[in-house]
């Protein structure tokens, strides 16, 4: 499609506190977005006329029972059937920190099969504890299925800053391997935390900054569709958010946040 | 309850209070009985207008006049009359020192300053930034997460009261030292340890949750602070100066927005200005209220839209004082009266009284006045934002207050005699201190001495408190709290607020509490030197200050004598640096069973930077790299770090050679603006060896130094050269081949080359004898700097 015509929807409720930079950065690339209180979309019944859901980080309704559930249950309740068709339409969907929190309470995510009426992950308290604002690197790990990473070479590492208190993703015990298995054979696994030389961090402190299993920062779902992630690419898009851009002769102009914007704006203008 | 001194009120749930005819006695058990905390004086001046009146007040009447005449409210101390004991008497020392300094200075860019919730300046094209810093001490004694959180929520608050968006928050914090034994404590206060926990996690639970960067701030640690935890939060917002609407008129409809009210943060402002005692926690818990953030968020966002459609005439915050000080002081801002009606405010369960609901504090509360044509739509773009908007009343054009509950008048008082509190004289007395300078040999081993300097709680990093803070929302912080893979400490945060601009706003402060055990007048003069000095080194100039104090009982002769020299302090270096005030705050009474808090002046330095791509962080660039530093080294280790871990305080404060000082701000900024800096640092606590560890750390460097070339006045020893903490002093670190442009530019014999930036991370110090006196491994030095308080951190 016409990248005029591709309309961008970033949903918010009370809470959710990353839209605006959500938004520049779609708005970068020349694609029509929109920040959408959530009662105007249960009130209109129009995602459908959305290219692209994204959830931005925040918290949302005060995260006052685990981060995400409320705002995943009453999403589920009011907009279940548009929700499903707009996957089903193979629209991608986009999960950012909180929104990320969200797309695994809601079901999305990790989606082993299609969305899954009880969360089949949890994205639950840093290990060590307490909310944690700093940078960190990340491998990209997946071969070419997740519709928001497919302008990043697997294997590259890229930086981006994390800011949460509940980022350890976490499978039942007894069902982990099994999980992992299938996250790697289906593809669904996206990005690792690792060292600036690209070393994946096995699970040691700081370098995997909450105690994530298996160093996964990120995963889309079996489609490839849907993709959650815990660190914030939209803090990463101009060269002045770098925290090390003073020590730069040669500054690139943009971080590398930008590739996920550009990864999903490649696919559906068939760039790729 | 003495029933003699009150009778019932034709609404039953108003009493009256028997005034007019009563005895002194009778007038101060009304007092203590509804807890109004009057002074004889003030009851007397009741009694008069009362009986004018010819009718006793109702306890809503006597808690709001309460409530207007409080310190919190109306700076009694501030504003009243100053009497120096042998000496001259002060009309207001903030009409005396602060506001002239302002007004003499008379920057154009100043857009509003001291009369409204915030300061504005002006920033970049149409927009403005809209600046305050507030207090909230005693609430953060009693419940530190709560009292913590609320100070946020409160000063975010202010900002969209001037219409403004909030897009960061600083925080300073003082706590006793956190290893203080447990059973020295004093029945009811809380150890300090625990304070520390419940007020940063306080601080980080509010601005994380609005999606507000905390992108500067502080952390000090001084045994005052046992008794009298200090939390200074501030905000900063950005607003289109032509969407600053400030016009209500008569006729206008007053509207309540946000949360429901209730018991919570009863008589605030009553108990912030008043002493804490063991029973603070009893009879104050019901005075610190509670937060919710969420709220908060949806309230602002609703905010910004009333004030992008224009729908809104005025607005502000309700704070301190409740409703009654936010509809007090919009009708009197704008010269009428307001009429109320108590029982349409929305609360969040029944059975409050009428006092109750006009005084309570309850958190995220604005109040708005708008047209009767445009009310709809004010609530209309609440209502869409899931927040609760009401109409209770009306601006008036007889110059009183008339509050109604059920049909029924429970209030009608004289807006005059409501804003003309009795004046205050308060008697000053200034002492000189007589701490002497100590005499003790240097130390043999001054590495040792370096890293036990490091693991000071003042100079030791916070780096595991600052990123509990989310210091990134928003992704305009283009220079963080913290700097390289080592986390060194920048000097100031520089946002980016306005996309297609590429005009920087720096942030930065200055706080040297230790400094005013000596000497008042001098800590003030550091602390604003700190303040502008932190500014300057990323690159910021164009500063307004803001300034905050903390201190003792006003009503002890000596503790106002040392407020009066802080405040002659900064009359006189606001106007040297050219440094308006733009906006400030006073917390007084700070006292508990451990004695007074020591005298604490916050400053806090807005800037600007014409270009981001000049900005400065403090790490280290390059190996190979020529070190300068500027500004002369003075021996004044009085109330410094040095001293302190000697057990000494000392008498040779660091002074300020004004001069000299404004030509080393600008000699730096033209150097940054010349492109010739690649690190700069200011030299403060822990002096010129700290500075360079600092540096080091950040950018994963090593340097050499040589003291014996280091400009300094006097100083014989080494460890006075490394440890002093003389003002107005930077390291720089310049490029081989702008060694030549930069001396040029400096041009002058306080600008010396002293050391080179090494590959190898050492940091290496030779002494004025030509020996090494420092010479240890940067990550030693790092260690012991980061083990005080990041227990969790293990190098990457």
């Amino acid at each position: 499609m016409n990248l005029a015509d591709i309309k961008v929807c970033i949903l918010r409720v009370g809470g959710t506190n990353c839209d605006a930079e959500t938004q520049r950065a779609f708005q970068e690339f020349g694609v029509q977005t929109e920040i959408v209180q959530v009662n105007n979309l249960i009130k209109h019944h129009n995602l459908l006329d959305y290219n692209i859901l994204v959830f931005p980080g925040g918290f949302s309704y005060g995260d006052y029972v685990r981060s995400g559930v409320i705002f995943a249950r009453h999403l589920s309740a009011q907009l279940g059937k548009e929700i499903k068709n707009f996957i089903d339409a193979g629209h991608p969907i986009l999960g950012i920190c909180n929104g990320f929190q969200i797309l695994v309470e809601y079901g999305l995510l990790p989606g082993f099969e299609g969305i899954s009426p009880v969360p089949e992950a949890t994205l639950t308290t840093n290990e060590p504890s307490g909310f944690k604002c700093k940078w960190v690197y990340l491998r990209q790990e997946n071969q070419g299925k997740c519709v928001f990473t497919s302008a990043i070479p697997k294997g590259k590492i890229i930086r981006l800053p994390i800011a949460h208190g509940e980022g350890r993703l976490l499978f039942p015990k007894e069902k982990s391997e099994a999980f992992l298995k299938r996250l790697i054979d289906e593809d669904m696994l996206v990005f690792r935390y690792c060292t600036k030389e690209g070393t994946i961090a096995d699970n040691r402190y700081p370098t995997n900054p909450n105690g994530s299993f298996y160093d996964i920062a990120g995963i889309c779902n079996s489609e490839g569709n849907i993709f959650g992630l815990m660190p914030h690419p939209e803090r990463a898009l101009y060269w002045w958010q770098q925290p090390d851009w003073t020590r730069q002769n040669q500054m690139m102009q943009y971080g590398d946040g930008k590739l996920i914007f550009q990864s999903i704006i490649n696919k559906l203008t068939h760039k790729i | 309850m003495n029933t003699n001194l009150f009778s019932k009120h034709k609404n039953n749930q108003v009493l009256e209070a028997n005034i007019i005819n009563t005895t002194q006695a009778q007038l101060l058990e009304i007092n203590r009985e509804l807890a109004l905390g009057f002074s004889v004086e003030e009851l007397i001046a009741l009694q008069v207008y009362f009986k004018k009146e010819n009718r006793n007040p109702t306890d809503i009447e006597l808690q709001i006049i309460s409530q207007t005449w409080s310190e919190h409210c109306c700076h009694k101390t501030f504003r009243g009359k100053v009497k120096i004991e042998g000496g001259k008497t002060i009309n207001s020392l903030f009409k005396t020192y602060i506001a002239k300094a302002t007004q003499q200075i008379k920057a154009p860019w100043c857009v509003s300053v001291f009369d409204d919730n915030a300061g504005i300046i002006k920033f970049d094209r149409d927009y403005g930034v809209a600046a305050k810093v507030e207090t909230h001490n005693h609430p953060s004694a009693v419940e530190p997460f709560g009292g913590a959180a609320t100070g946020v929520g409160g000063v975010i608050r202010d900002i969209l009261g001037v219409w403004a968006d909030p897009i960061a928050c600083t925080d300073v914090l003082g706590f006793g030292p956190l290893d203080y034994e447990y059973n020295k404590l004093p029945a009811g206060i809380k150890h300090p340890k625990y304070v520390y926990m419940g007020v940063t996690a306080g601080i980080s639970t509010y601005g994380n949750n609005m999606g507000i960067p905390t992108v500067n701030g502080a952390i000090y640690f001084d045994e005052s602070y046992i008794g009298n935890v200090t939390v200074y939060c501030g905000c900063i917002g950005l607003l289109p100066l032509s969407k600053y609407v400030k016009n209500a008129q008569i006729g206008h409809i007053i509207v309540l927005a946000g949360g429901k009210t209730g018991r919570d943060g009863i008589h605030g402002v009553t108990f912030a200005s008043t002493e804490l005692t063991e029973k603070s926690e009893e009879i104050s818990r019901p005075a610190v209220q509670i937060a919710n953030p969420i709220e908060e968020e949806k309230l602002k966002r609703a905010i910004i839209e009333i004030r992008d459609r224009q729908l809104g005439s005025a607005i502000t915050d309700i704070g301190g004082g409740g409703l009654s000080s936010a509809v007090g002081e919009t009708a009197e801002r704008f010269g009428c009266g307001a009429t109320i009606n108590l029982e349409k405010v929305p609360v969040k369960y029944q059975g409050l009284m009428p006092w109750e609901i006009y005084i309570s504090e309850s958190q995220e509360r604005m109040l708005m006045t708008c047209t009767p044509e445009n009310l709809e739509h004010v609530l209309g773009v609440f209502e869409k934002e899931d927040v609760i908007a009401t109409a209770i009343g009306e601006l008036i054009s007889e110059r009183r207050l008339k509050l109604n509950h059920n049909g029924e008048q429970i209030t009608n008082i004289d807006m005059k005699f409501l804003f003309n509190p009795y004046e205050s004289t308060k008697t000053a007395l200034i002492k000189i201190t007589d701490f002497i300078e100590p005499k003790f040999q240097e130390p043999s081993d001054l590495t040792k001495t370096l890293l036990q300097l490091l693991e000071a709680p003042n100079i030791a990093s916070k780096e595991a408190v600052i990123r509990t803070y989310d210091h990134e929302v928003k992704g305009n912080t283009l220079l963080k709290p913290l700097q390289g893979d080592y986390a060194g400490p920048n000097d100031a945060a520089v946002l980016k607020p306005i996309d297609d601009s590429i005009k920087g706003l720096v942030i930065s402060c200055g706080m040297n509490p230790n400094y005013g055990k000596i000497d008042p007048y001098w800590m003030a003069a550091s602390t604003i030197d700190e303040a502008i000095r932190n500014n300057i080194a990323v690159g910021g100039r164009r500063i307004a200050l803001l300034d905050n104090f903390t201190w003792g009982n006003p009503d002890k002769p000596e503790r106002l004598g040392t407020l009066v020299r802080a405040c002659e302090a900064c009359y006189n270096f606001s106007v040297l640096f050219k440094t308006p005030f733009i906006s400030g705050k006073d917390s007084l009474y700070n006292e508990s069973p451990m004695g007074s808090i020591t005298p604490t002046l916050l400053i806090t330095a807005i800037g600007i930077i014409p270009n981001i791509e000049h900005t400065i962080s403090a790490d280290l660039k390059k190996a190979g790299n020529s070190l300068y530093i500027i500004g002369e080294t003075y021996p004044e280790l009085g109330g410094s770090e040095y001293y302190k871990l000697n057990g000494y305080i000392g008498a040779s404060v660091p002074k300020i050679r004004g001069g000299k000082a404004k030509r080393t701000f600008k000699a730096v900024t033209k150097a940054i603006d010349n492109s010739l800096v690649k690190s700069c640092h200011d030299i403060s606590e822990g002096g010129l060896a700290v500075a360079a560890a600092e540096m080091g750390f950040a950018g994963d460097l090593g340097l050499t130094l040589d003291l014996q070339k280091v400009p300094s006045k006097a100083i014989i020893r080494n460890d006075g050269i490394l440890f002093s903490e003389s003002n107005s002093r930077f390291l720089i670190e310049v490029a081989e081949t702008d060694k030549q442009d930069f001396e040029k530019l400096m041009h002058t014999k306080n600008c010396v080359e002293i050391g080179k930036v090494t590959k190898e991370p050492q940091l290496y110090i030779t002494g004025l004898n030509g020996n090494p006196v420092i010479d240890i491994a940067m990550d030693k030095l790092r260690k012991s700097w980061k083990k005080t308080f990041n227990s969790k951190e293990t190098e990457q």
